[in-house]
């Protein structure tokens, strides 16, 4: 029931990535092009899909968070972390440069799954393989170095 | 490049969506709808047993065109410009940056903003100006 209910959930996602056009990487390219601002090959789009997202979660996320527990779990799973450390300025900058370059991020990588063909799958594995190369580093610097894995 | 239309209403229809979504999972789950995050963890080693769940919402995310299909009679196909080598190096920077700062457009830029973080505004906003710098270096300097 509950995994129906997330893949229903995953799906509105989709849908309003498509709806948006953010599930197309030139959309998304012409966005971040600020310097076409002057030539009018500048697409401002993007800022709205933004905009109504960040509206509608703004007050929703309240609305939920005033429940002591969500429908189907035990408690709330908010980010704890408050520190500015190197990561959260490293990682986005890392990310953005790639965001940059292909104009996919995860979730339009996703979307692209069945409609984008070998680049999308192409995109979609090295991806996968920056994510699993991220949490073996993270796990590498947690934990202390007695208890390593041996590489 | 390829031309696009500015489609100011679709794009917030669109991000209605999205935040509709971010909304419902947290409703039902707890969680937040970051993509990166829960994609990240389909990969072992499974901290939880919330790997079903996860799965079920990426296939949704998945499967997405195929009903924009049904409805609207078009598949919407990405536009993809970039070749084989950039797009694999691109899908390795996403991949790698995204789970390094914890979070990507979806997590940071939707759900920790709206929730005020300031670990999500300086995330957004570096993602935001090394993304403008590198298609301002690829488009009109390189």
């Amino acid at each position: 029931m509950i995994v129906l209910l997330q893949f229903a959930i995953g799906l509105v996602f989709g849908l309003g990535l498509v709806v948006a056009g953010m599930s197309d990487p030139a959309k998304v390219l012409n966005f971040l092009d600020i310097a076409a601002i002057g030539s009018g090959g500048w697409d401002a789009s993007l800022a709205f899909v933004m905009a109504g997202a960040i509206a509608v979660t703004f007050i929703g996320f309240r609305l939920v968070l005033r429940r002591d527990q969500p429908i189907f779990g035990e408690r709330f799973h908010l980010p704890t972390a408050r520190d500015l450390d190197s990561r959260i300025v490293a990682g986005p900058a890392i990310f953005g440069v790639g965001w940059g370059l292909a104009g996919f991020c995860p979730g339009p990588a996703l979307t692209a799954t069945l409609t984008g063909g070998a680049p999308a799958w192409l995109f979609l594995a090295a991806m996968f393989a920056g994510m699993a190369g991220a949490r073996v580093l993270a796990a590498r610097q947690v934990a202390p170095a007695a208890v390593r894995p041996p590489i | 490049m390829v031309a696009t239309e500015f489609t100011p209403v679709a794009a917030l229809s669109g991000g209605v969506l999205i935040g509709a979504s971010a909304v419902a999972l947290m409703a039902a789950t707890g969680r937040i709808a970051g993509i990166s995050g829960i994609a990240a963890r389909l990969l072992p080693p499974y901290d939880d047993d919330g790997f079903a769940g996860r799965l079920a919402f990426v296939l949704g995310v998945v499967v997405a065109p195929l009903i924009v299909a049904l409805v609207t009679g078009s598949m919407p196909v990405p536009r993809i410009e970039a070749t084989t080598p950039v797009l694999a190096l691109a899908g390795l920077l996403v991949g790698f940056g995204a789970v390094w700062g914890n979070g990507c457009t979806s997590g940071h830029g939707v759900c920790g903003l709206s929730r005020l973080s300031m670990r999500s505004l300086v995330a957004t906003a570096v993602f935001m100006a090394t993304a403008i710098a590198t298609v301002f270096l690829t488009r009109h300097v390189l």
